[in-house]
């Protein structure tokens, strides 16, 4: 019985979701708007739950003194000083506990949820990506090694979009006539990217689509349950 | 002049910057502090935009605003609470009822979206007649795409054996694939370099001033 009602509602819902696509009248029309907004409150308390069990994890691995658990301590207070800051003076939009925080604004030039958001939280996540830049050279010279036919063909497909997109590339070709202007290393990136990408891209699209209706399908037909545990 | 408080985040943003690239010596703690702080900066957040963005807005503003006219909205709140429960493990099952809405509701929408925009938006832009456009290039590339696609999809099918006529499309297909791939990887390279490039120049620009 615990997993009857669940699934019956899962059923409801993703009906709900249907129909309403086919009959776009009443009651369909504004049962599924008010099913959306409350599926925004849900995701919104499921977005709390994960800040929560984040918290959960943590604390626990400063109480048991886990491998790493003075790093904790730096999260747990980066996380209470953001969320303190948002909490008292709101956010560039949004006015906090204490008001809209003109005061702090003409001290420091903007709210403080939003200085920390620009100077440190912006840096840090530029900084973790362009991070990869290194890291995917790395992996350029595993991935670049044409051992068979397909994985020269990615080498090269791959070397003429990074080319074509660069001044380096275009200097390469620019000797050619303008009789032969589709040999340009940026002409010839385009075409792989508007042709030979696009048919690859759309195999990969329309396969996938093809996925997430199936599983979506079995997922209201109640024949996928993995989410409760798989329980029959 | 700049504000005292604009270095002060300049040059926070720079250390931020220094102490994640460390890593690239070798795991240290400068690097450690600066990804907790990412992810402890980065959930808080998620948090505060979420409750100023949703949860005010769509839930507890209508309840205090009029609690009786909008009793109804008094169930996504129960069951929202209901979710959050889940942390304590002897409620866990509490969260498979607000679980199962939105599941159900996810599983309506994907399924509808992409059947639009995947499969029937995608089938239908292949449907084309390549020899309608009186440029060579164009006609090439059109007959590419159709080729291209459909032996793609071919590839993607396991319900056959890939040996015979279903084997030699499926090898086709693969080689579209891989250009594809290697398409894709080139443009990523392209998006980190740019964002390296872009850190480069905070930092010699705005931190130290060495370039306009």
């Amino acid at each position: 019985m615990n997993y009857v009602l669940p699934l019956i509602i899962t059923f409801l819902a993703g009906l709900l979701m249907l129909v309403s696509e086919f009959i776009p009248h009443k009651p369909f029309e504004s049962l599924v708007s008010e099913l959306e907004i409350w599926f925004m409150i849900i995701s919104g308390f499921a977005i709390v739950l994960g800040q929560i069990s984040l918290l959960k994890m943590n604390i626990f691995k400063i109480k048991y003194k886990s491998e790493g658990w003075k790093y904790c301590i730096v999260t747990l207070s980066a996380f209470f000083i953001m969320l303190l800051v948002g909490i008292l003076w709101g956010t560039e939009s949004q006015a906090g506990l204490l008001g809209g925080g003109e005061r702090i604004i003409q001290s420091i030039g903007e709210k403080p949820f939003d200085y920390i958001f620009k100077y440190i939280y912006q840096h840090l996540m530029a900084s973790m990506f362009s991070l990869l830049a290194f890291f995917i050279a790395s992996a350029a010279y595993r991935a670049f090694i044409a051992r068979t036919l397909e994985s020269a063909l990615l080498l090269v497909s791959a070397i003429i979009v990074m080319l074509g997109n660069t001044s380096v590339g275009t200097s390469m070709t620019s000797f050619l006539p303008q009789s032969l202007n589709f040999l340009h290393l940026p002409n010839i990136s385009k075409f792989i990217m508007d042709y030979p990408n696009t048919a690859g891209q759309r195999a990969i699209i329309i396969g996938a689509g093809l996925g997430i209706i199936g599983s979506s399908l079995r997922v209201i037909l109640g024949i996928e349950r993995s989410w409760i545990g798989g329980k029959k | 002049m700049i504000n005292l408080w604009t270095s002060v985040g300049i040059w926070l943003g720079a250390l931020s910057t220094l102490a994640i690239w460390s890593f690239l010596y070798k795991d240290n703690p400068f690097y450690k502090i600066a990804e907790q702080i990412f992810v402890g900066v980065s959930a808080a957040y998620w948090l505060v935009y979420t409750i100023y963005n949703i949860l005010i807005p769509n839930l507890f503003s209508k309840l205090i605003a009029d609690p009786k006219g909008n009793w109804v909205y008094y169930i996504p709140g129960v069951l929202g609470l209901m979710m959050v429960l889940r942390v304590i493990p002897k409620f866990e099952k509490a969260s498979f009822y607000p679980l199962s809405l939105l599941i159900g509701t996810t599983a309506g929408i994907s399924l509808l979206r992409f059947l639009k925009s995947d499969v029937l938006a995608q089938t239908t832009a292949t449907m084309l007649n390549p020899f309608a456009n009186a440029n060579i290039a164009v006609m090439i590339g059109q007959i590419i795409i159709i080729i291209g696609t459909i032996t793609g999809l071919i590839y993607f099918y396991f319900s056959k054996k890939h040996q015979g006529f279903v084997g030699v499309n499926a090898r086709i297909g693969i080689i579209f694939l891989m250009i594809s791939f290697g398409a894709s990887f080139g443009y990523t390279v392209m998006a980190r370099i740019s964002l390296l490039i872009g850190r480069l120049q905070f930092l010699f620009g705005d931190w130290l001033h060495l370039i306009k």
